[in-house]
């Protein structure tokens, strides 16, 4: 009977009953979910890869501007115009010299877009397998679930989209202006960016015990996201009908950032600005995101 | 006190699916509390309500003194859920997942580990503790939830179905921990069941449950002897004249049926009403040809409340084909 009083004693004082307990716990379970399962990393990397090899690479567009000579009868203009005068257009559309690059950083962007759509999957298969049930059950806050969930989205983004820097930079990415500073910089707002959309599909997933209508609607968002945005081509060329929506698409704010810092081009707006627009939109979306849980997670 | 108090406990799905309906009842402090009902009853409905995953539909119940509904959070803190479906994550090991579940309930790693091993020790799973859940059968599946169950050491332990699906041997050692829980941590137990055997011999009380009502609730001999107690059968040697009147008159008796020389008494406390029955044949100058007594089982009382048959206590085909359909979700 004492050795009974005594176990309960123990518990009230080992117990950590701050409101962020269990945090680290289920993130951690993610996150080894993902990287003893090394198949899905690279798998996960592949689509970029391909778009770098394919869009960036073979399909030159740069060739396009360079490779044929003019051949105007009676006008003899030298090869070295010739390349001035395309990377002057080259640099005046994609802020760089190459095509390559400015896809690279853009595909860094998508990676971490790929990576936080991904994330209400998982709670909704919490849900279906009963994990989600039992961690109901326990005293940890409502909040901290999908909190957990944007965090270990924000851990696995910044880890693939530092392979797909890499990567880039073995296939030609230019790495004039890359310094330390550069990449923290650039990084901090793939982080901001994987904050807010993570929040927001684990947001559209809290109530749904249907990973079918969450594939659906991963499906259904992420080309006009992609598309809809400076990854692969710049805003001020697209038609004027699409610009608004780019220039209100947080992705094009944190690619924009990216590409000043990395690739030293001329931003569609300023730094400060583009880490502004973007930081509120993360912080009011993750706020939103862990109230509504607060309140929905249990029917 | 008690320490559950359920009080008119209702649950509508999607406006219309009534799973639980104006349910009441205690559960005393130290005791084996379990639900008897067949599928689709509502039994996991109202464990998910009293662990504070489901918000009731109307009604509420207190745990410890503190409401489920307006102080979850002090009703998380006391109890420990072994839910029906594994939840265990097959990608990590058996140790992983329990060391998962001690940080859920904020428990230090040096307590934790201790703890863990004490449990893998306890339900004889020290030796695949560091194995991938993948590779565990039903039954190593099923002790491991009672180790993530049992690990923040809870007040009040809920068990839901905690033996379905599982053969005869491994289904006896479960109830064995169990049994040890009670007896040596003082732990209050509440299960769900759908097997007689196991509410019979499990549990203290139980409460009989279908279509989301409770239809009786009581110790396994309060249920038994609420139908009339045990079968006490007669033959008379001789042809006599009717007996009933004077088997009637016995203290206990219940109710007398006749068929020529045969009678079928039902009555409570059989063992101490035959030596009587006899004695007042004898004393009439008859003799008795054969006699047995009959004691009702948990399959009699549920078939008097509910007019139906709860299914045999052996696990049949389709069960254990939804276990394993459990098992395969959790594996693709
Ligand atoms: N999320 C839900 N949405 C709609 N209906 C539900 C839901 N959960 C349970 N039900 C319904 O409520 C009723 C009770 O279900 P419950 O799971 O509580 O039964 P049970 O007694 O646990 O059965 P079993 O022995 O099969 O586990 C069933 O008719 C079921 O279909
Ligand atoms: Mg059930």
């Amino acid at each position: 009977m004492s050795a009974q009083t005594n176990l309960t004693d123990n518990r009230n004082l080992e117990v950590n009953v701050s409101p962020l307990h269990g945090l680290w716990a289920l993130t951690n379970r993610e996150l080894k979910k993902w990287y003893k399962k090394p198949f899905i990393l690279t798998m996960s990397l592949v689509q970029p890869f391909i778009w770098l090899a394919l869009f960036g690479r073979a399909m030159n567009i740069n060739a396009i501007f360079t490779s044929g000579s003019f051949n105007i009868p009676g006008l003899n203009i030298p090869k070295e115009i010739i390349n001035q005068i395309s990377k002057q257009i080259m640099e005046s559309t994609f802020g760089t010299s190459d095509y390559f690059s400015f896809l690279a950083v853009g595909m860094l962007s998508f990676i971490a877009l790929f990576t936080a759509m991904f994330s209400g999957m998982s709670i909704v298969w919490d849900r279906r397998l009963g994990f989600l049930g039992k961690v109901l059950s326990t005293p940890i806050s409502r909040g901290i679930i999908p909190l957990s969930k944007v965090l270990s989205a924000v851990v696995r983004a910044i880890v693939q989209a530092s392979i797909v820097l890499i990567i880039a930079v073995f296939l030609g990415l230019d790495t004039s202006h890359i310094t330390l500073f550069n990449v923290l910089g650039a990084f901090s707002a793939l982080f901001l960016m994987v904050l807010g959309f993570s929040s927001l599909f684990v947001m559209l997933a809290i109530r749904s015990t249907s990973w079918e209508t969450q594939q659906a609607i991963v499906n259904l968002l992420n080309m006009p996201l992609i598309f809809a945005s400076n990854i692969i081509f710049p805003a001020k060329y697209m038609p004027e009908w699409l610009q608004p929506i780019v220039y209100i698409n947080p992705i094009s704010y944190a690619t924009d950032i990216s590409r000043q810092l990395l690739l030293g081009s001329p931003g569609m707006a300023s730094l400060a600005f583009d880490f502004l627009y973007l930081g509120s939109f993360a912080l009011t979306i993750t706020i939103v995101g862990i109230i509504l849980s607060w309140h929905y997670l249990s029917k | 006190m008690h320490l559950v108090e359920v009080k008119g406990l209702t649950k509508i799905f999607n406006g219309t699916i009534k799973a639980v309906d104006n349910v009441s009842f205690e559960v005393d402090e130290g005791e084996i509390f379990g639900l008897l009902g067949p599928n689709g009853a509502g039994k996991t409905t109202i464990i998910n309500m009293l662990t504070t995953v489901l918000k009731p539909t109307s009604g509420t119940a207190l745990i410890g003194g503190y409401d489920i509904v307006k102080q979850s959070k002090e009703v998380r803190q006391l109890i420990g859920v072994v839910p029906q479906e594994y939840t265990a994550d097959e990608d990590l090991t058996g140790y992983e997942n329990a060391l998962l579940c001690a940080d859920l309930y904020g428990i230090t790693r040096s307590l934790s580990k201790q703890r863990i091993n004490e449990l893998f020790k306890l339900v004889e799973l020290e030796n695949a503790a560091h194995r991938l859940v993948e590779t565990y059968s039903g039954g190593m599946r099923r002790r491991l939830e009672l180790v993530c169950g049992l690990v923040s050491r809870p007040k009040l332990l809920f068990l839901d179905e905690p033996t379905l699906g599982l053969d005869v041997q491994t289904r006896a050692a479960i109830w064995n921990y169990i049994r040890r829980l009670k007896d040596e941590y003082n732990m209050t137990i509440f299960l769900t069941t759908h097997y007689m055997e196991e509410a019979d011999s499990l549990c203290d009380r139980i409460a009989i449950i279908d279509h989301g009502h409770v239809l009786k609730i009581g110790s396994p001999i309060e249920l038994k002897n609420s139908i009339g107690g045990d079968i006490i059968e007669i033959e008379v040697k001789e042809d006599a004249d009717d007996l009933s009147k004077i088997l009637l008159d016995i203290k206990h008796v219940k109710n007398v049926k006749r068929n020529n020389s045969t009678y079928i008494v039902r009555a409570e406390l059989g063992e101490e009403v035959a030596p009587e029955i006899i004695e007042a044949i004898r004393a009439k100058g008859l003799h008795i040809s054969k006699i047995s007594l009959t004691k009702p089982t948990l399959d009699e009382v549920y078939l008097e409340y509910t007019g139906r048959k709860l299914r045999d206590a052996q696990a049949n085909w389709e069960e254990i084909a939804s276990i394993r359909r459990t098992i395969k979700r959790a594996r693709s």
